[in-house]
């Protein structure tokens, strides 16, 4: 009896475990259902994103390169100047400051009336002189008159920019159709240029100005030379300073500080530091740089100690973040074999980290090569003529050029603003591909 | 080999960081070249005329955008190599300003007024034209207007749409970009413009000769609720938004309507369109002088100094179809022209 109820039992209890079961497994599915579709949807939000970021992405560069690529070609006019002696130096003495302060417009004008001798009118002719880059082509002429004075007297053959207004307008930036009195080039004008056009003297070619010439204040003389040079000197400064001190606080920090309170605080006050806006630098700059170390405004010198500053977190927090990633045991390996804290750091863990802190480093750099905020602060939002030939030189930086095109009046600026983000995107990218390339070759070796 | 590689990078760049401290005394001993701060609206002249000079003397002139505000700051923090030996103004220096610099020990100053520009309210070629006296202008972007015109009480301004203020303005809703408080644009805008406006208000007129610290800020306050908008100092960013939108307005210096007459236009103001010829004229009402200040016991240790203040006034830059001319500087007339050039041959300096 007993058994046969034991065995009653032990049935129902199994109908039940199989009931229950086939519950669980029910249950199970539908969780697992709901955990896959979660898991689709999760893919699919990632996608979205991922596919968001390319599209801006690609949206920019697009609208950049539109605007910004006609910026490297430029119209050009082919001029045959004579150089009268009785305008550049009408008592024939030829003296060198008398050469360089000569009427060299009125040479270039003489030029350009050539060229339409119907025109004869004064305003008209004044219409005739705007075709060309007056400031760009005197002082072309000047140049070469007061290097070598004994070109007076003779005919020369210059290739000077056109205006703006013309490369504008040859380049489709201003419209033809649209009535004379909205446009900023007029009838007459566009006429002349055609004709130019026609008999080969206006002509379109590789923007060279664009790399070779420092900042000015014409678009077609306008070129980023002194704001790259500014900026290698910056980054290579804030490279020289950050780098050793950088990475020697992170090793200092993780390897032979003492743990306590103090080094707590160091460590959060520079992982602080790296949020710090970067306008903040600036203003520590002024204060100590300019206001009480005395040295000038607007001096490489000064942007690059900024700058150093700025990234000076983000090394220390590669650097220790590379310096955790190597594995323990080889410390220990190096330890069991006799030697000593420092050997096997700097020996052995140094060089493990080397990829990732030269990784962190390049970042750095490229960040400090795209800052603008704290060079207002130190005056290198400046206009500046000249490519500086040593640090003290005053000089900008390309951010800062692009920022100073991007706020100036002028048509033509806005091509050349795009032009300038393109370069500056290019040197990012190879300061990226550095790294990455610096990165794969240190891990090989090891 | 990659420890000795790292090592030898680490001490190189060791003695390459201690290098530069020799180089720092030789930024105390060079300071050749001219230093020009001050004003955003004078600046594009200021670099016109730096890169002329530049090009015939082979002086090198730095010019920073600061602001006036700021420009006059750094220009009254003293004398000698380090401080700058210009500044631009789109405004007179204040008396404050000049107290600072003396405090200072600047002992000579020189003012040179180069010419002027007009401030103009533009609106989307495709928006209707306004034409609007400076009254109406004070009625639209006070923070608070009088009831009526013989009752001062200030109530918050009413005024949504244009039409409300005059019948034959657009039945638009009144909208306008305008420069930040940190610009000298904003200051002339409000100075000329809405105290001009103000005091064609009788009892506003009224209320300036009695007490002055009240008309001020009935007439200088902007409204702020939302129909007036602090844009950013970018003029070009402007230009876009009122090609975007073609019922707001946008206040900006003439040099930006003038380069872009295919995209805006602008408000006649007191029926006189704000065109090169009626600002030079001075018909167009909201024009203000453009200044530069040249800091005289500099000139004795910045070559080209006077030489520079001469070029910004020479015939060739400001005169009629000067190279400033073509670039938008409206420039003064003939003999108020000569006379400053006279002084800054002497070197007249100024005091208030």
């Amino acid at each position: 009896m007993a058994s046969s109820s034991h065995i009653q039992n032990s049935e129902a209890l199994e109908t039940e475990t199989k009931r229950e079961s086939q519950l669980a497994a029910e249950r199970a599915k539908k969780h697992l259902k709901s955990r896959r579709a979660r898991e689709w949807r999760f893919k699919l939000w990632g996608r979205a994103a991922v596919l968001f970021a390319l599209a801006s992405l690609i949206w920019l560069l697009f609208s950049l390169a539109g605007t910004g690529f006609t910026a490297f070609q430029q119209n050009f006019m082919t001029l045959d100047v004579e150089l009268t002696e009785s305008v550049i130096s009408p008592d024939g003495t030829r003296d060198p400051q008398e050469l360089r302060g000569a009427n060299y417009r009125r040479v270039l004008q003489e030029t350009m009336y050539d060229l339409f001798p119907e025109v004869t009118e004064r305003r008209e002719r004044r219409d005739l002189f705007a075709l060309t880059s007056a400031s760009g082509a005197t002082h072309q002429i000047r140049l070469m008159v007061y290097n070598d004075p004994s070109l007076i007297g003779q005919t020369v053959t210059l290739t000077v920019p056109t205006s703006d207004n013309v490369d504008q307008l040859l380049k489709g930036y201003i419209d033809r159709d649209l009535p004379e009195s909205l446009r900023k080039v007029s009838n007459e004008q566009i006429v002349w240029i055609d004709s130019l056009k026609k008999r080969g003297i206006i002509k379109k070619k590789f923007n060279t100005i664009l790399f070779t010439h420092p900042d000015s204040r014409d678009p077609e003389l306008a070129g980023i030379a002194g704001a790259v040079v500014g900026s290698i000197m910056i980054v290579v400064i804030a490279f020289l300073l950050a780098l050793p001190i950088g990475v020697g606080s992170a090793l200092y920090l993780d390897e032979f500080a003492p743990k306590n309170k103090w080094t707590d605080l160091i460590e959060i006050n520079i992982n602080n530091l790296a949020a710090v806006p970067s306008i903040v630098f600036g203003l520590l700059g002024l204060a100590i740089f300019i206001n009480f170390m005395g040295l000038s405004r607007s001096i490489p010198l000064v942007g690059g100690m900024v700058l150093a500053l700025r990234a000076f977190p983000t090394i220390v927090v590669a650097t220790r973040a590379a310096l955790r990633s190597v594995g323990p045991g080889i410390v220990n390996g190096a330890l069991s074999l006799g030697a000593s804290h420092t050997q096997s750091v700097f020996q052995q863990k140094l060089p493990l980290a080397a990829p990732g802190i030269l990784t962190g480093s390049i970042i750095a750099m490229a960040q400090v090569l795209g800052e603008t905020a704290p060079l207002l602060m130190i005056g290198m939002v400046a206009f500046v003529t000249e490519v500086p030939n040593s640090v003290t030189d005053p000089s900008t930086a390309l951010p800062v050029q692009i920022f100073l095109w991007s706020d100036s009046a002028e048509r033509a600026w806005s091509e050349r603003t795009a032009a300038a983000i393109i370069i500056l995107l290019v040197i990012l990218i190879l300061m990226n591909g550095l790294a990455i390339w610096l990165r794969n070759r240190l891990e090989k070796r090891r | 080999m990659t420890q000795k590689a790292i090592y030898f990078a680490l001490s190189v760049v060791m003695a390459l960081t201690a290098c530069q401290d020799p180089s720092l005394d030789l930024t105390s001993a060079k300071s050749s070249e001219i230093r020009v701060v001050g004003s955003s609206t004078v600046y594009p002249f200021s670099t016109k005329v730096a890169q002329e000079f530049k090009n015939i003397t082979g002086h090198n002139v730095v010019v920073e955008a600061t602001g006036s505000g700021g420009g006059h700051k750094l220009f009254c923090s003293g004398s000698g190599k380090e401080t700058p030996d210009v500044t631009n103004s789109s405004r007179r220096q204040k008396k404050s300003e000049f107290e600072l610099c003396k405090k200072n020990g600047v002992k000579g100053i020189v003012e040179v007024k180069i010419g002027y520009d007009g401030i103009v309210l533009a609106n989307s070629l495709t928006a209707p034209n306004m034409d609007m006296s400076l009254k109406d202008i004070y009625l639209a972007f006070a923070k608070n207007t009088p009831v009526s015109d013989t009752d001062c009480t200030l109530r918050p301004n009413p005024y949504t749409t244009w039409s409300e203020i005059k019948p034959d303005l657009p039945a638009t809703r009144i909208e306008a970009y305008g420069p930040p408080p940190t610009s000298g644009t904003r200051d002339a805008f409000v100075e000329i413009a809405m105290e001009g406006g103000a005091k064609e208000i009788d009892c506003l007129a009224k209320l300036a000769e009695t007490d002055e610290g009240a008309f001020e800020v009935a007439a200088h306050t902007l409204r702020e609720d939302g129909l007036w908008i602090d844009g950013g100092e970018n003029d070009n960013a402007l230009v876009q938004t009122l090609v975007n939108t073609p019922s707001a307005i946008g206040v900006f210096g003439y040099s930006f309507l003038d380069q872009n007459i295919d995209k805006i236009k602008g408000a006649r103001i007191e029926g006189i369109e704000p065109e090169f010829e009626n600002i030079v004229a001075g018909e167009y009402k909201v024009s203000r002088s453009l200044y530069f200040y040249l800091k005289k016991d500099n000139i004795d240790f910045t070559p080209g100094l006077k030489e520079y203040a001469l070029e910004f006034t020479s015939d060739q830059a400001v005169g009629e179809g000067g190279y400033l001319a073509e670039i938008g500087l409206v420039p003064l007339q003939g003999p108020e022209r000569e006379k400053i050039r006279a002084d800054v041959e002497v070197l007249k300096t100024y005091s208030q």
